[in-house]
């Protein structure tokens, strides 16, 4: 059969073997003949006939025939193009979202479906089982459909993709099912597994979203330029995503610091691009994303792989010619060089910088002011590194009591181990003790301690070492100052009193002081740590603080950096001490697979693939036979009138069977040139009949279906109110849409609103430029305000208007024409009051006159109104007239549901009528000139 | 046995019926013939008539109430006024009302018998109103007048039974004229002998044959048993189209042989379809009558 072909009534078919008999029976039988009164019959007597071909039935007529009936037998067998499997099927559905990041991009949608799935097997009576295969797999434990429903509306998308697919498929229920598998169409570890196991089970049912996904790679810091790097699933045509880079500005508040577009070429699954940012924005960058995409995987959080730590070097001693390796900074300069950015100077130079870290390498004393500069910059959260020397061992500093900027107290002179001069071997490193910033740094053998400055044994000494020798005297000892910390080495930062600054394990020593950062990678930088999460991401690439959720061990982060986060290690920031590390929705390494199911399974859309019952098309094109049938017959026996010769109807018949065939072709061609499109216009006609106001279709059903309620509600008191009576309100598709035929456009906003493409831009401008008005909904006036930051719906807002042509905007102020264009007003809630509605700004010059209550603001109606009181909320009606949804409370609410119906008069009064009240502002004057 | 009182309800039926669609024909025929009279003619000689035909000088022997006192004061010689001769001719119109006429090739096209009828009150309307005296063959002599015009109409009216018709000769006025309207597609003998008959008596006149245009065109094909209105005769064919060309020399044949039997008997003969206008027919009959004289 072919595929997507189904029949309900296959035994039907049968009679296709009654065709045969059909056509022999009909080629015996000749059309009946016509009893045809005619006075001229008595010239015709005695003409007999040449030939009498017309007593078998024509060819033709035959296969129009058997055609005809064919038709209707391939009708009554029910076809169906695209059958939904399992229509009518019995036994329990299992239910499976692959519920990734990848799924965020359209979760409404993938829930919908798993809904219209639900209920269909609710009405049906099946027994149910729904399952996120992003959740550690667990055994499916089938339900009622009405159980499902409440869970399946709060299952959120994770910030992870399924990890182990294959374990799913060992916990199947037992028996027969049908499963209905919402994909995301990325190819997943286990899934052919899975998809397996299913498919022993039962039917399989793939649905895959058609929406492109894309997938940012964490920035990576490369000979001083960001490269940023994107995959994309399914790699098809060129396409340009732009990638904003935010962090927050000197005020602290988050905000866009870069923005730069990534173009895959066609067929790429892969593009790269390169940022290069001046350190002071690169140090501040937090998270990359692909502007209009949001899931997890859109997301880059940013650690310190990307900052440049400002380290300050001082040295005691004055530098000597020649003496390169012998320098105490010539080390910490190689190693630091290429991962931090160095200043030079003195320490009161340096200071005024605000240096992240401040190396004094074998410096003993420091003046005064020094010294409680070095303090202020400690408490304000510093890192003091210091090495030893032979200065710092000659010196008496922190002998007696504790120096503030040393952790410890030190004993005279040192000691000196495994010389030339003394006894005893070098000594070697202690493995780092729990606790400490070096836990989990493998020690290397060949690391030795030939000299070192002693600490005094203090009561405080134990908690402030960090690394110590293999006898237990400290190497490394630390205290905390304020909110930074004062870090001693007891040796130097040369090769003279041990050979550490020339292994490795001196590199990471630096990295997990966070002093230098890593150049990328480096799994082995988190082992031995517990990391605990600050802040994570949700599926839809928010970043949320973490609460109180338990550390991760440091090996488990190292895997998750290598293979990807899971539960075990949600994508997010996560803090050690002064390290964070970015764990990704999306590795380096990861890549889009689109997915590959096996035969069996049937594969549809999210929302295509409606089942096409074609009987009915077969019927009619039967009919259609067998009208043709009837004609031709008539034809045939003559009684056609306008047809005088019989040879002319099989010409006619090749003719309608070559146009029946031909047709399709010549259709195609059509297609090729731009064809008048009936539809549009019947929708122009409708749109400039009168007043239509418009609303934005954003794809969220819901909130399409509850503007148009609105603008009806709104249109309704409008008629009743005013001398403006528009139409039914109309949704406006942005992409295919004429706008000019709007003077108002009601544009919600939704989170996941995709962005409109640059075609579409170009119409919103064309609109804006000529008078057209935007009223943007955020619709979040309930919860905007509290908490400082931007809603998901505001900063969605922010990325579609900044393609917009949108002049400055202000506040609404309190003379603006809104203010009076038919209601006086001063307030302009929707279902919530929020205060906040920017409109454009009057321009500066504007001023108050004499005896003018307002401002003269002439000019123009402003193109947008920004607001988040959800205003069609308030106005929606339902078909009854009665409103949808309750505002406020009481009798103050149904005054602020008045409010907002006179505030939407306002507006379409203000959209029509332009500048009009403003002038009504001159009519004293006018009046006095006039000489009354 | 019917019942009078059924008689009764079928003469009134019919008797309305009639009442309904004669004065639409002779309503109808009116018109027609006034819209022939509108460039015709008198007899263009002086005789006997209403009408003015010319003064001329009097001679002797004419009474002097026939001198145009009026005309004669204009000068010194005496006129006297004639009239257009209008002489009265007897004519006998004979209209097929077999039920051939009957047949319609179209919905839209009136049937051949009421073309026909049509034709033959226009022509009587015509010519009474020229004074002439109009009968039909097979009814009363012609007599003259308007009032002429509704026994006309009443003798119109009714099919004959048979299949095709035949020319009725009992009504012809010897040395008067007389007018033919059939088909003529059957049977010859009686037509040829009805000619014989009125060549005998001295009347002259014309043969119209009013055809359907179907008949004309033989636009059929297919599998058709032609049949005969009346269905006395019929005949099949599996494909009507083959035959049209075999028909059509039939049907010129049959008009080759009217033409000849109305040359020899010193008639006129003409064709109508009614596909066309009446008018042209009237026309032709009206001179076909003026010109036989």
């Amino acid at each position: 059969m072919i595929a997507g072909l189904a029949f309900t009534a296959p035994w039907l078919l049968l009679g296709l073997l009654a065709l045969p008999v059909l056509w022999l029976l009909l080629r015996a039988i000749p059309p009946a003949p016509i009893r045809r009164r005619f006075p001229g019959v008595a010239l015709l007597l005695g003409l007999e006939d040449k030939d009498r071909q017309a007593d078998r039935t024509p060819w033709w007529l035959l296969l129009l025939r058997a055609l005809a009936v064919a038709a209707a037998i391939l009708g009554f067998a029910g076809p169906i193009l695209n059958p939904e499997p399992g229509q009518p099927g019995t036994g329990p559905l299992v239910i499976l979202l692959d519920g990734g990041w990848a799924d965020a991009r359209d979760w409404a949608r993938r829930q919908e479906r798993a809904l219209a799935a639900l209920e269909e097997a609710g009405r049906a009576g099946r027994p149910v089982a729904v399952a996120s295969l992003a959740d550690t797999p667990q055994t499916l434990l089938p339900g009622t459909a009405a159980d499902w429903q409440g869970r399946l509306g709060a299952l959120q998308p994770k910030p992870w993709l399924p990890q182990d697919l294959a374990a799913w498929g060992t916990n199947l229920p037992e028996g027969g099912f049908e499963t209905l598998w919402l994909s995301d169409g990325l190819a997943h570890p286990g899934a052919d597994d899975l998809a397996a196991a299913l498919l022993d089970h039962g039917p399989l049912r793939v649905v895959a979203s058609p929406r492109p996904l894309y997938a940012l790679h964490p920035a990576l810091f490369d000979g001083g330029k960001i490269r940023l790097a994107a995959s994309r699933s399914p790699a098809t045509t060129e396409t340009t995503v732009e990638i904003s880079a935010r962090g927050p500005d000197p005020s602290g508040t988050d905000r866009e610091l870069a923005r730069l577009p990534l173009t895959f070429a066609a067929g790429a699954p892969r593009a790269e691009a390169e940022l290069d940012l001046p350190p002071e924005l690169r140090n501040r960058i937090t998270r990359f994303e692909i502007l209009g995409q949001r899931t997890a995987g859109a997301v880059s959080l940013t650690d310190d792989t990307l900052k440049r730590r400002k380290v300050a070097i001082l040295s005691g001693g004055a530098d000597r010619e020649g003496m390169q390796l012998l320098s105490p900074t010539h080390y910490l300069r190689q190693a630091l060089s290429p991962v931090a950015d160095l200043l030079d100077g003195s320490l009161s130079d340096v200071l005024p910088a605000k240096p992240d870290v401040i190396i004094l390498a074998d410096v003993a004393r420091l003046t005064q002011s020094e010294q409680d500069g070095l303090l202020d910059w400690l408490d304000g959260g510093g890192l003091l590194l210091r090495f030893a020397g032979p200065r710092l061992a000659a010196s008496d500093v922190a002998r007696g009591d504790e120096d503030p900027l040393m952790p410890v107290r030190l004993r005279e002179g040192g000691r000196a181990v495994g010389g030339s001069m003394s006894w005893g071997e070098p000594k070697t490193l202690a493995p780092f003790p729990e606790g400490s910033p070096f836990h989990g740094l493998a020690v290397p053998p060949e690391v030795t301690v030939t000299e070192q400055v002693l600490a005094q044994p203090d009561p405080e000494l134990a908690g402030r070492t960090i690394a110590a020798l293999a006898d237990g005297t400290p190497l490394v000892t630390r205290k905390a100052v304020g909110a930074g910390q004062v870090v001693l080495v007891h040796v130097t930062a040369n090769a003279e009193w041990s050979s550490l600054p020339l292994s490795g394990l001196f590199m990471q020593m630096l990295e997990r002081l966070a002093v230098s950062t890593r150049a990328g990678g480096g799994a082995e930088q988190v082992q031995g740590l517990t990391w605990a999460p600050e802040r994570l991401l949700d599926g839809y690439g928010q970043l949320a603080d973490a609460g109180q959720l338990a550390g991760v061990p440091g090996e488990t982060m190292a895997k998750v950096l290598t293979t990807g986060p899971g539960p075990a290690a949600p994508p997010g920031l996560y803090r050690n001490e002064e390290r964070r590390v970015a764990v990704n929705a999306v590795n380096a390494e990861t890549a889009l697979t689109p997915a590959s199911w096996p035969l069996a399974a049937t594969v549809e859309g999210l929302e295509t693939a409606r089942a096409l019952a074609l009987k009915g098309w077969l019927l009619a094109g039967a009919l259609v036979l067998l009208a043709l049938d009837v004609l031709a017959a008539l034809a045939l026996s003559g009684r056609l009138p306008g047809l005088r010769r019989a040879v002319t109807v099989p010409m006619l018949a090749a003719t309608l069977l070559a146009g029946a065939v031909l047709a399709p072709g010549s259709l195609r061609a059509q297609e090729a040139a731009p064809p008048p499109d009936p539809a549009a216009d019947a929708r122009a006609i409708e749109a400039t009949r009168g007043v239509v106001l418009a609303h934005v279709l954003t794809g969220d059903a819901k909130v399409d279906e509850v503007a148009d309620a609105g603008l009806r509600g709104l249109g309704e008191e409008l008629w009743r109110r005013t001398a403006i009576e528009p139409e039914e309100p109309m949704g406006v598709d942005l992409e295919t849409d004429e706008l000019a035929f709007y003077p108002f456009l009601y544009w919600p906003v939704t989170a996941n609103q995709p962005l409109p493409s640059p075609a579409a831009y170009a119409k919103l401008n064309r609109f804006l430029r000529t008078g057209g008005m935007i009223l943007f909904d955020t619709r979040d006036g309930d919860v905007a305000g509290y908490g400082g930051g931007a809603t998901p719906e505001a900063q969605v807002l922010q990325v579609i208007a900044a393609g917009l042509d949108i002049p400055p905007l202000e506040p609404l102020p309190r003379d603006h024409v809104l203010t009076r264009s038919f209601y006086l007003l001063q307030e302009f809630p929707g279902r919530y009051n929020a205060p906040d509605l920017w409109v454009e700004a009057a321009p500066p010059d504007a001023t108050l006159e004499d005896g003018m209550p307002f401002r003269r603001l002439n000019d123009g109606v402003t193109p947008v109104i920004l607001g988040g009181n959800d205003w069609a909320g308030a106005w929606a009606i339902r078909p009854d007239g009665s409103p949808m949804f309750a505002v406020g409370r009481g009798a103050a609410g149904e005054q602020m549901r008045e409010i907002a119906y006179r505030f939407g008069i306002n507006v379409v009064m203000h959209v029509l009528t332009g500048n009009y009240k403003s002038d009504q502002v001159h009519v004293p004057a006018l009046l006095e000139r006039l000489g009354q | 046995m019917i019942q009078p009182a059924d008689l009764r309800a079928d003469l009134r039926a019919r008797a309305e019926a009639l009442g309904q669609s004669l004065p639409a024909l002779l309503a109808e025929a009116d018109q027609l013939a006034r819209s022939v009279q509108l460039g015709a003619h008198g007899r263009r000689r002086a005789g006997q008539g209403d009408e003015f035909w010319q003064y001329r000088p009097a001679h002797a022997g004419d009474a002097a109430r026939s001198i145009d006192w009026r005309r004669s004061a204009r000068s010194d010689t005496h006129f006297v006024r004639e009239r257009e001769w209008q002489a009265v001719q007897s004519v006998t119109l004979w209209v097929d009302r077999a039920r051939a006429m009957g047949f319609s090739g179209d919905a839209n096209r009136p049937a051949k018998a009421d073309r026909a009828r049509l034709l033959a009150l226009a022509l009587a309307v015509l010519l009474l109103r020229g004074g002439e005296r109009v009968g039909l063959a097979g009814g009363d002599p012609p007599r003259p007048g308007r009032a002429q015009l509704m026994p006309l109409l009443a003798q119109l009216d009714g099919d004959a039974p048979e299949d095709f018709g035949a020319p009725l000769t009992a009504g012809l006025v010897p040395h008067g004229r007389a007018v033919f309207l059939s088909d003529f597609l059957g049977p010859l003998p009686p037509l040829e002998a009805a000619l014989a008959e009125a060549t005998e008596q001295g009347v002259r006149g014309a043969l119209l044959q009013v055809l359907d245009p179907a008949e004309e065109e033989f636009p059929f094909g297919g599998r058709v048993i032609f049949a005969s209105m009346g269905g006395t005769l019929s005949h099949e064919t599996q494909s009507a189209a083959e035959l049209r060309a075999r028909y059509l020399d039939r049907l010129a044949e049959r008009k080759a042989r009217l033409a000849d039997l109305a040359r020899s008997a010193g008639w006129h003969f003409s064709t109508h379809h009614t596909g066309q206008p009446a008018q042209s027919a009237l026309l032709w009959l009206y001179q076909a009558l003026e010109g036989g004289r």
